[in-house]
């Protein structure tokens, strides 16, 4: 049903969030990402897909620099969020890191309350003043994460008693908690059920009314159903980037077509 | 393949017909693998066998050997404190009643105990009227003269003491001396035997708990009747507080630095092995290590807590060390991902997440460190805490820190190289209490991780 829904989706907006030039990662003595050039919209759900060791959780990360916390990472190349080279020796990745919020593959909530899982990130940045202002944060954030409903009677009950699939949702809720501008997403639903999948996938899509996602899918059912803008990677290269609905039915390198096809990967 | 295992499957109820096998029956490979299991888990369940036994055998012999430390026979004897003897001028001055030493009390105990024989009806059979006195502690003397300077009025009246019976007395009721075994001592005869058999009969002399080994202080080597391991365990408690305000801050920045913040690089792998290095370095080294640069290079007093507690900081710091990191290492990577994409910085996550998960495997590490600390002698002996009697209490604070003094272990072995077998049961009795201390230690480690472990 999300198939047909995407290629009739159009992109409302067409303003450039992050743009990457040339960007080369290398792990020690190993080329991880080759040239990588990228113009990812706001707005817009943009899925990165391509085979394991390809190169695309490591180009998420760059967008971050949770990278940085891996010694042996190098990055070259310019990676320019609403114009600002985020390599700049002057920005600090942790102000950074504010804005471009990140959930991860697997549900990592803190083994802490519900409440204060969310509270955590605006708590050290210093977003609310007072404890009424915390709360609405916390509200405001959970029904963003569209799980309110289900935690708004035990937001003192530890958030690793949670399924996986509202751990995964607590975990979105904790990451807009800090007002992000992009929300990078790990293979956010590889760890969950087809039914949390869903509800996860249905969150995404809300979402991009808000904020510019990235997200980093094996699925290509999934990348098809939640993403406008679609890029494949293979082995470390950007191979192509492009409209969803043109990739998934009308992809020009042959690269492309065969993984979709089911032919390598 | 498939042809093969067609035929076999239908062959009904197993039974074997040409190559194809059975599952009824095991094979020869099958049937050695098992025996190879079974043998295994035999040498398994011997090797558990072996080590509780021994672990039965320590504790039988320890709290046989132990045991009757705790429990000590005493004397009450009514005592006349002639004033003609303590007090000749008879004006209660504290001065000359002080001027009468211990010697002029032996008299006083000579006949406050054949009063005690004739009230009970017994007969002093001794060729020497007053080796009677032989039953008592040599102790006891000191311990009328103190109750005379402390209650001077008491002078001219007679008062009922309880004292210490003499370490033969006292181990004759403890099984450990006989009467065959006197025959070659000087310091008893089978008479004062037959004597002590009939007081305890009338019900003059009696074995009671012995406070005094808990908390009193240890004896010159004449008088183990009186000796206590209660001073020299201030001793250890007061290292103890040195090594954990100093190896717990210490070992846990460390680690924290070098598994948080660290770069990987030459230096901190140099770092790591080193640590590796120190923690099995023999613990006599560091007491040597310690005489050189407490002692003789920092002129810090000798035998005092404070020294002894830094030598066993070195000793004990690699542990903690080691097992900070393993516990730091055990916190899901995941958890500082999840902190570091929130815009935490690495310090905050470091202080907010990961330090608290490790928390229970710190104090565990740092529990299990200060026990092995607690039971250390070898560096003690280098630094002048093994063999120094200290004969009183601290006074306070500073100098529980800073005056000689001995440490638990060190007193043990003080008591078991001593020659007079009643020693040898202090010493036993001393490692009941130093083991009560490490069981209580691990206990608390035990409890603490129950306490403060979470799951993720």
């Amino acid at each position: 049903m999300y198939d047909t829904a995407v290629t009739e989706q159009t992109v409302d907006q067409t303003t450039t969030k992050i743009s990457a030039r040339n960007v080369q990662v290398h792990y020690a003595d190993t080329h991880a990402i080759r040239d990588v050039d990228v113009k990812i919209e706001d707005k817009t759900v943009t899925a990165f897909i391509g085979p394991s060791g390809c190169g695309k959780s490591t180009f998420l990360r760059t967008l971050n620099r949770m990278n940085d916390t891996i010694d042996i990472c190098r990055v070259q190349g310019e990676i320019l969020l609403d114009g600002e080279n985020i390599y700049d020796p002057k920005v600090d990745p942790v102000q950074l890191r504010a804005k471009v919020g990140m959930v991860f593959q697997k549900p990592n909530p803190f083994p802490k309350s519900i409440y204060d899982n969310i509270a955590y990130g605006p708590r050290i940045h210093g977003l609310a003043k007072n404890k009424a202002d915390l709360d609405v944060i916390v509200e405001k954030s959970l029904r963003r994460g569209a799980i309110w409903n289900e935690v708004k009677d035990r937001l003192h009950a530890p958030g690793t008693g949670l399924s996986g699939g509202q751990q995964q949702r607590l975990c979105i809720a904790r990451a807009v908690a800090t007002e992000p501008e992009v929300l990078l997403m790990d293979e956010p639903c590889s760890a969950l059920d087809p039914i949390a999948t869903g509800q996860v996938e249905e969150l995404i899509d809300e979402l991009r009314k808000n904020y510019c996602v990235v997200i980093v899918t094996h699925s290509m059912q999934q990348a098809a159903r939640v993403s406008q803008k679609t890029a494949f990677f293979h082995l470390g290269n950007l191979v192509e980037y492009g409209d969803t609905g043109e990739i998934f039915t009308n992809p020009i390198d042959p690269r492309t077509e065969s993984y979709i096809t089911g032919r390598i990967g | 393949m498939t042809d093969a295992s067609i035929p076999s499957a239908s062959v009904p109820d197993g039974a074997p017909s040409g190559r194809s096998s059975s599952l009824l029956t095991l094979d020869g490979r099958v049937r050695r693998r098992n025996a190879a299991e079974r043998r295994f888990r035999m040498y398994g369940i011997g090797a558990v066998a072996i080590g509780l036994i021994f672990l039965a055998l320590l504790l039988v012999a320890i709290v046989r050997n132990g045991g009757p430390a705790f429990t000590q026979t005493f004397i009450t004897v009514p005592i006349e404190l002639v004033e003609a003897k303590l007090d000749k001028t008879g004006n209660r001055d504290l001065d000359e009643i002080k001027k009468v030493s211990t010697f002029g009390y032996k008299p006083l105990v000579v006949d406050g105990l054949s009063v005690l024989l004739t009230r009970n009806g017994i007969d002093n059979v001794l060729t020497k009227r007053k080796d009677i006195a032989k039953l008592i502690s040599a102790s006891a003397v000191g311990q009328i003269r103190d109750h005379v300077v402390a209650n001077p009025d008491q002078i001219g009246q007679t008062v009922e003491f309880r004292l210490l019976a003499s370490s033969r007395v006292d181990g004759y009721f403890k099984g450990r001396v006989s009467r065959e075994s006197l025959a070659r001592d000087k310091n008893l005869d089978a008479a004062h035997l037959d004597i002590a058999d009939a007081l305890m009969a009338r019900g003059a002399l009696d074995r009671a708990f012995n406070w005094n080994f808990i908390l009193g202080a240890d004896a010159s080597e004449s008088r183990p009747e009186q000796a206590g391991i209660g001073v020299s365990m201030l001793g250890s408690f007061f290292m103890m507080l040195v090594v954990l305000a100093l190896a717990l801050p210490i070992g846990v920045a460390t680690s924290i630095y070098l598994e948080e913040f660290a770069p990987q690089n030459r230096w901190t792998d140099l770092i790591e092995v080193n640590i590796s290095n120190l923690a099995a370095v023999p613990s006599i080294v560091f007491g040597i290590l310690g005489l050189a640069v407490f002692i003789q290079f920092a002129e810090l007093p000798q035998s005092a807590p404070l020294v002894g507690g830094l030598v066993l900081t070195l000793m004990t710091l690699p542990t903690i060390i080691i097992s900070t990191r393993a516990s730091l290492k055990a916190v899901p990577p995941s958890i500082r991902d999840a902190a570091l994409g929130v815009g935490a910085s690495k310090m905050q996550s470091v202080f907010h997440h990961v330090l608290p998960l490790a928390m229970p495997g710190i104090l565990t590490g740092t529990i299990i460190g200060l026990a092995q600390a607690l039971g250390e002698t070898a560096p003690l002996l280098l630094i002048g805490m093994v063999g120094y009697i200290a004969s009183n209490p601290p006074d306070g604070i500073a100098s529980g820190f800073l005056d000689p003094n001995s440490a638990m272990p060190a007193q043990i072995y003080e008591w078991a190289k001593r020659a007079d077998p009643a020693y040898y049961e202090r010493a036993w009795g001393g490692i009941i209490i130093l083991l009560l201390f490490l069981m209580s230690m691990n206990i608390i480690a035990i409890l603490l991780r129950r306490r403060f472990e979470r799951r993720w």
